[in-house]
């Protein structure tokens, strides 16, 4: 049985849609001040001046880390270039150099080249490295003029990764 | 599993009972071997089966029972009708206990697990942990046991025992004490295979290292075969050191091709890259073993200058149809005079495709000249072609007087023009003032040499590691390789090339129907089983 549904009696004023369209001016117009003269609090940002800060745990593109010493964390072990999905790692490993500092570690990267435009900022590489070497840091935004541009090289990475303390002094006693 | 002593009756065997499989193996057969045979792994480090019993290692602790026998000295037999077993109550090691009749042995015991356990708790005591650096990681039997039957924590607290790193033992190999586990398989290879006693265990307990004697080095030219046997990073090649993971590399069968002997080996490669040669256990060739100089003789496949592009001399032109219509040319130009300078250096198949060429052309002579150098009495042969067998079983003269000859027929005005495959006329003593003369030289090669910088059409080809092919080595057994990897460039493989030389059916050849052809225009060949010929390899007869 179909339900019949009476159609709604309009008063004067709804019949005569003025007052509707001065309420909703008035409120168009009460924004346009408030904005104008910032009484409240705005909610969206002027891009390329300001960011947004981006959220804790946020994965941004992966770098490479110097420990306190400003020794390079990374021993070319080539994990992270093989647990990487996109296939956007590629380390040479060499041997250290006998005069080197840190010549008991024995192996360094030689070359390492991450490719931003491959990276899908997964963070795999940051789980497997087994010696605290890479993390995914917050800087989000690449831009480049080329290709080349956004293959980060090994003091590209080193640059963007900056310092991070070593909490387990793995190599101190090797 | 194959199992070669079965066919012979003689051998007599025992039975007995692995984790409940009734297994029959000839008496002497130890229990890892028996295990294996019943389709079990029993871990263990020490033991290698050409090697002889060490019983060092402890990993392959295993239960062991016997029939139990009453007062009569008759099994005594339970309810169901099956012997009573008496477990002896302690676990043996496996690889120096003896299979015996009736035995029974547990592989998976809650003894066993606790043993292996506590083995590899031991093991790791002073182990410095340094799986990233380290490069037997991903092929370490420290890793996968540790993974599949450790106990993943170390109760250990005390300092670990510090030992030398680093420390070259000869000019191929690096040793790492601090990673060694002692099972002194490298000390029994060098003084049971090499014949060259330089390894020993140094010191007492923890303290004790592997080293050279004094005054002695492991230069041996069979020395990285210790590598191979090292069940953990300790012993590594110094020509491999942290070049390339192992979990990156494409492992292909394949031959050594620096000998007669015609090692089996794994090419390890990646990307189009060599990156190492291991041997691949054929008992019937190499056993387990190769030599260094072979399997360090790879580099040449990742040279510089290999040759990529095909080339005629005259108009510079480098595109394939263009060289190989040129090559024709001028094989019918000379028909009739053409001269063949094959290699030891190409599979059976090229060497059929050439004899084929020979015939089209009416070829003068079909030469491939000798390569000698020092052999010695366990793998290494004094002639330095893989399949020289194959040169003359294909009709090629081959021999050390070859140039003299093709010397000679170009003097006579015989020849005028000239083919030469993976050889240099000018190395194997023509004149290059004489070969200059000829009217056009062909090269097939890979790498430059005198020949190819004179040749008229150069024609880019493959190593033996990015073709597939058979090669016969010294013991008249035909064995086969397999490409890891396509040529660079735009090389092609020499099967393609000699395909194509001929003229009219110009369809890239499949390489199945050239060995069967092969097999069904060459006596020795008939028959011959396409299949099995795959692992082992099979004996020729001529």
């Amino acid at each position: 049985m179909a339900i019949i549904t009476p159609r709604p009696q309009l008063t004067l004023a709804e019949r005569l849609y003025l007052p509707a369209i001065v309420s909703g001016m008035w409120l168009t117009i009460r924004h346009f001040f408030v904005n104008l003269l910032g009484l409240k609090k705005k909610f969206t940002l002027e891009y390329p001046d300001e960011k947004c800060p981006p959220p804790p745990g946020c994965r941004g593109a992966p770098t490479l880390v110097r420990d306190e010493d400003g020794r390079e964390k990374c021993v070319a072990c080539q994990l992270c270039e093989f647990v990487c999905p996109p296939r956007a790692i590629r380390v040479t490993p060499e041997a250290l150099p006998p005069g080197s500092r840190h010549a008991k570690i024995e192996k360094r990267p030689a070359a390492f080249e991450i490719n931003m435009l491959r990276c899908i900022y997964c963070g795999f590489c940051q789980e497997v490295c087994p010696e605290e070497a890479i993390f995914l840091r917050e800087k989000t935004i690449l831009t480049g003029a080329s290709r080349r541009e956004l293959v980060h090289d090994k003091q590209r990475l080193l640059a963007l990764g900056g310092s991070r303390p070593d909490s387990v002094k793995k190599w101190k006693d090797k | 599993m194959a199992d070669p002593v079965s066919k012979t009756s003689a051998v007599e065997r025992v039975n007995l009972t692995v984790d409940g499989r009734a297994v029959s193996v000839p008496k002497g057969w130890n229990l890892i071997q028996a295990a294996r045979k019943a389709g079990f792994h029993v871990p263990h480090y020490c033991y290698h089966e050409k090697l002889s019993v060490g019983g060092n290692c402890r990993m392959c602790l295993v239960e062991v029972g016997l029939p139990r026998m009453g007062p009569d000295r008759k099994p005594v037999l339970k309810a169901d009708g099956t012997p009573e077993i008496g477990w002896l109550p302690r676990p043996q090691i496996g690889c120096a206990t003896q299979a015996g009749e009736g035995m029974s042995v547990r592989l998976n015991s809650q003894l066993v697990k606790e043993c292996r356990r506590s083995v590899l708790e031991f093991l790791l005591i002073n182990h410095p942990l340094d799986c990233p650096i380290c490069d037997q990681a991903g092929e370490c039997k420290l890793q996968e046991y540790a993974f599949q039957y450790g106990g993943g924590e170390s109760r250990f607290v005390e300092e670990k025992e510090r030992k030398p790193k680093k420390v070259e033992l000869g000019p191929r190999v690096t040793l790492d004490d601090e990673r060694c586990i002692l099972c002194t398989r490298c000390v029994r290879f060098c003084r049971e295979i090499a014949r060259d006693d330089v390894l020993g265990i140094f010191n007492r307990g923890s303290h004790s290292y592997i080293s050279c004697y004094p005054g002695r080095k492991l230069e041996n030219n069979y020395s990285l075969n210790t590598v191979d046997l090292c069940p953990v990073g300790a012993l590594t090649s110094t020509d491999f050191r942290f070049k390339m993971r192992v979990w990156f590399l494409k492992e292909t069968s394949s031959l050594c091709a620096s000998c007669a002997r015609g090692c089996n080996i794994t090419v390890g490669s990646r990307e189009g890259v060599v990156h190492r040669f291991k041997p691949r256990c054929n008992d019937a060739v190499n056993s387990h073993w190769m030599c260094d100089e072979g399997r360090l003789n790879y580099k040449w496949i990742n040279d510089e200058r290999r040759l990529k592009k095909p080339l005629i001399r005259a108009s510079g032109s480098a595109k394939w149809d263009e060289a190989l219509a040129a090559a024709r040319d001028a094989l019918v130009r000379n028909r009739g005079r053409v001269a063949i300078l094959a290699s030891g250096q190409c599979s059976c198949e090229e060497l059929f495709l050439l004899k084929k060429l020979a015939e089209t052309y009416g070829a003068v002579v079909k030469l491939a000249p000798a390569h000698e150098g020092p052999g010695d009495n366990l793998l290494v042969e004094t002639d330095k072609t893989p399949n020289m067998n194959g040169v003359r079983l294909m009709g090629f003269e081959a021999g050390r007087e070859v140039g003299a000859k093709l010397s000679d027929a170009m003097a006579k005005g015989e020849v005028a023009a000239l083919v030469a495959v993976r050889e240099c006329a000018v190395a194997a003593g023509v004149d290059a003032g004489a070969l200059k003369k000829m009217d056009a030289i062909l090269a097939i090669d890979v790498l430059p040499s005198p020949t190819v910088e004179m040749a008229s059409v150069v024609l880019p080809g493959a190593a033996h590691v990015e073709k597939t092919g058979t090669f016969i080595n010294f013991q008249r057994r035909l064995q086969r390789f397999h490409p890891a990897f396509a040529p660079p460039g735009e090389a092609r493989t020499d099967l393609w090339i000699l395909g194509q030389l001929p003229g009219g059916d110009s369809k890239p050849l499949d390489y199945e129907k050239v060995f069967n052809r092969m097999c069904g225009e060459t006596p020795a060949f008939q028959a011959l089983p396409w299949e099995p010929l795959t692992e082992k390899g099979v004996e020729v007869e001529w």
